[in-house]
């Protein structure tokens, strides 16, 4: 029941639809159409059947079924539909819960195809020999992929390894490893395909200067009007982040705290929850939403998509740029990609990597930059996006015009600018990635601590 | 009664009756109990792999966690809380169709008529009272408009009080159906009998109702009892997840592989609600008062 979800963008309005058909219909050869190459190229109406494809190989594929299972920010109907109709043949999109998808993962391996995995749990996946390597060699995109994930590194800046790291999880030696390896190889893990970075929202009206500092969050003078994420893996971030940038504590990773400082984030929370700093704590992107929307919080950690979603209800609403000063602040970074699932094998394999080139290819890209969401091709999300759309999603600029959401709804005026700045601006000041920690048992039940306080 | 046929087809028979209700829950009761009891037995490497053997590492940190203890306390607050206030409006709505709508049609109309609000989804119906107990809610705004309240009522909503208050609402109609039940089977000539020999209504409600009603009040409090002890979502939901309980604690431990301190929590939890339902049954005769 409980959704731990970012966003649930599941409508599919006539906008989108109409988008996609002129993009990717007539008889593309399927070559140019992953390039996503001179892809405006007129309508053939009426063309859900196989295009594309030799009509074999059409007829060996029709039959099969990818089912891609994942969080509903990253696993998103309107996404398959594209692949299903590009690729020719079925696509299922089913969304659990983080800790239902993993669980699911684990325990029922047969009934997932490609998995929906952020860093830390590509790492299980391995661990538990339930995912397959991928071989790098057969994704074409890939020496596109930014360096953040392949390389750990963008524009020479070196991204933090506190957390599980996209790259930190992104290689093993041989296909069937069960341990990560530290350095690039033949063989992924996961390919990532959305990833953010996550920060503070805010009503600038009420809070009454602008926040650049996670310590807000735990101001006093926003008693009973804060809240934070009660996902613990990730809440216990935010409040290391908060508590750090308060001068409370310095932790050695964030990502990976000893007990000690376990201990002493969680009696900082429950001291702070006594004290009623905490009006709620939200798990799911609609709450967190609502919480702000409706009066009941003024400041509160926040994903960028649901300060949208306030804002597209007329109600002021801040994404805090946490820029890296001083060694403290900056972005909690996520990022989902896919693996293959260990029983994939024959065509189904093949059909697995079509899918995943496909994803790299833009179309995908372009759909989640309309949310606020990066690609990790930027080159090719950029074919699909409007100069407008690009210039404020990715290069920070007063948007040129009216900015649509994915399925057509207006949701930012002209010349407003993206908070938090361009794409590199952001991600470079990303300074811990979401994580499951050595001691995540521990930290788990200090966390219900805090909740039952 | 016949002079017994052969003990092998009677027991046949038997077994035949029985046999619908093993089919049932031999493969979804008693097989997942017996893979948690299993599991709660196994080891670690906590992430996620489970080592088959025997220890009880995972009872002993239950056991001995005071995590437990207050998560016992909290949900043991909100179970007690929701059973008083179900059971008292229970009750009384079950009294008032029974013995005072005197047609029994519209009796029974106005009994399917509280079943109504639970066609629709339990979320939907806790979710509902968000906008109406929120800062910015109906009554926080009814108050501040009538000058009552000066600042709005943080009470209302994300607390306690939220909580029990979307339990009672759910939870009332497992009160109302079986009480009902065993107070329409009170002959209504004892009462009358009752009132002829000078009774009070106090006296009748103490002497009559409340002891023929015995079974219903305990069929419902085993519902009601059994139901708030094994959930966790409205307690997230409607304390803003400033409360924890017994369930949402090992839902998170699931979260995190830890699934053998999850499945004893399991056991442990299962084991309480044995015992409660068993002292239920101890002090009410259901059996007994059912086939009456």
């Amino acid at each position: 029941m409980s959704d731990g979800t970012k966003g649930t963008f599941t409508s599919d309005p006539a906008g989108t639809g109409a988008r996609t058909d002129v993009k990717s219909t007539k008889k593309l050869s399927r070559r140019t159409l992953l390039k996503g190459a001179a892809a405006v190229a007129g309508a053939a109406a009426g063309s859900d059947a196989i295009r594309g494809f030799p009509t074999i190989w059409a007829q060996e594929i029709k039959d099969i079924e990818l089912r891609h299972v994942g969080v509903s920010y990253s696993v998103v109907k309107a996404i398959g539909d594209q692949a299903a109709k590009d690729l020719g043949f079925k696509v299922t999109m089913q969304n659990l819960d983080t800790s239902a998808a993993i669980n699911r993962f684990i325990s029922q391996p047969n009934t997932v195809d490609i998995a929906d995995l952020e860093g830390w749990q590509a790492k299980l996946a391995a661990k538990r020999s339930v995912i397959q390597g991928i071989e790098v060699k057969k994704i074409k995109e890939f020496d596109n992929i930014l360096p953040i994930f392949t390389k750990g590194e963008i524009d020479g800046h070196k991204i933090p390894r506190q957390g599980i790291s996209p790259y930190e999880a992104m290689y093993i030696a041989k296909p069937d490893s069960t341990d990560l390896n530290d350095g690039v190889t033949e063989w992924a893990t996961f390919l990532p395909q959305v990833y953010n970075a996550d920060s503070i929202g805010y009503r600038p009206d009420l809070v009454g200067h602008e926040v650049t500092e996670w310590k807000d969050l735990i101001d006093p003078k926003f008693k009973g009007k804060a809240a934070i994420l009660d996902v613990p893996a990730i809440g216990i971030m935010d409040a290391a982040l908060c508590f750090e940038s308060a001068g409370l504590i310095k932790y050695g990773n964030k990502g990976n705290m000893t007990k000690e400082e376990i201990d002493f984030t969680c009696n900082k929370l429950i001291e702070l929850k006594k004290q009623g700093q905490f009006r709620a704590t939200w798990t799911t992107f609609d709450q967190s939403v609502q919480l702000m929307a409706a009066g009941e919080v003024v400041i509160q950690s926040m994903w960028s998509p649901a300060v949208a979603a306030v804002r597209v209800k007329e109600i002021p609403c801040v994404y805090a740029p946490v820029n890296v000063k001083n060694g403290k602040e900056g972005y909690r970074g996520w990022c989902n990609g896919m693996g293959l699932m260990k029983h994939l094998s024959g065509k189904k394999l093949d059909a697995a990597y079509e899918y995943l080139n496909w994803y790299l290819s833009g179309w995908q890209g372009g759909f989640v930059g309309r949310y606020g969401y990066y690609s990790p091709v930027p080159s090719t999300a950029k074919k699909f996006l409007t100069a407008a759309e690009w210039d404020f999603w990715y290069d920070g600029k007063p948007a040129p015009e009216v900015i649509n959401d994915p399925y057509g709804v207006a949701m930012e005026k002209a010349g407003t600018k993206r908070d938090g700045g361009s794409f590199l601006d952001r991600v470079k000041n990303i300074s811990c990635w979401n994580t499951l920690m050595d001691e995540a048992a521990y930290m788990n039940k200090r966390w219900n601590d805090f909740k039952v306080a | 009664m016949q002079p017994s046929p052969a003990p092998s087809r009677s027991n046949l028979a038997g077994w035949l009756y029985v046999s619908p209700l093993v089919l049932v829950l031999v493969p979804f009761f008693v097989a997942p109990i017996l893979v948690v009891l299993a599991a709660s037995f196994f080891a670690t490497d906590g992430f996620g792999g489970l080592t088959p053997g025997f220890t009880l590492a995972s009872y002993v940190e239950v056991l001995h966690s005071a995590l437990t203890l207050k998560l016992y306390l909290a949900t043991i607050k909100f179970t007690v809380l929701t059973w008083v206030f179900t059971l008292i409006i229970g009750f009384f709505v079950a009294y008032f169709l029974v013995f005072h709508v005197r047609n029994q049609l519209l009796a029974i109309g106005l009994f399917l008529l509280c079943t109504v609000p639970f066609w629709t989804s339990n979320i939907i119906r806790m979710i509902s009272w968000i906008p109406l107990l929120g800062k910015e809610g109906l009554i926080n705004q009814a108050l501040l408009a009538m000058g009552v309240i000066h600042q709005p009522l943080e009470v209302l909503l994300f607390s306690d009080l939220a909580v029990v208050i979307a339990y009672v609402h759910q939870l009332t109609i497992f009160m109302i159906v079986p009480i009902f039940n065993s107070m329409a089977r009170i002959d209504k000539k004892l009462i009358e009998a009752a009132i002829d020999a000078g009774a009070s209504r106090f006296d009748i409600m103490r002497l009559i109702v409340v002891p023929m009603s015995k079974s219903g009040i305990a069929l419902g409090t085993i519902f009601v009892v059994s139901i708030v002890m094994g959930d966790f979502f409205v307690v997230k939901v409607m304390s803003g997840g400033g409360s924890a309980s017994v369930v949402s604690a090992f839902y998170e431990d699931v979260g995190v592989l830890q699934y053998p301190t999850a499945a004893a929590s399991a056991v442990l939890l299962t084991l309480v609600l044995v015992a409660i339902v068993s002292l239920i049954l101890r002090t009410v005769d259901i059996r007994q008062e059912i086939t009456r």
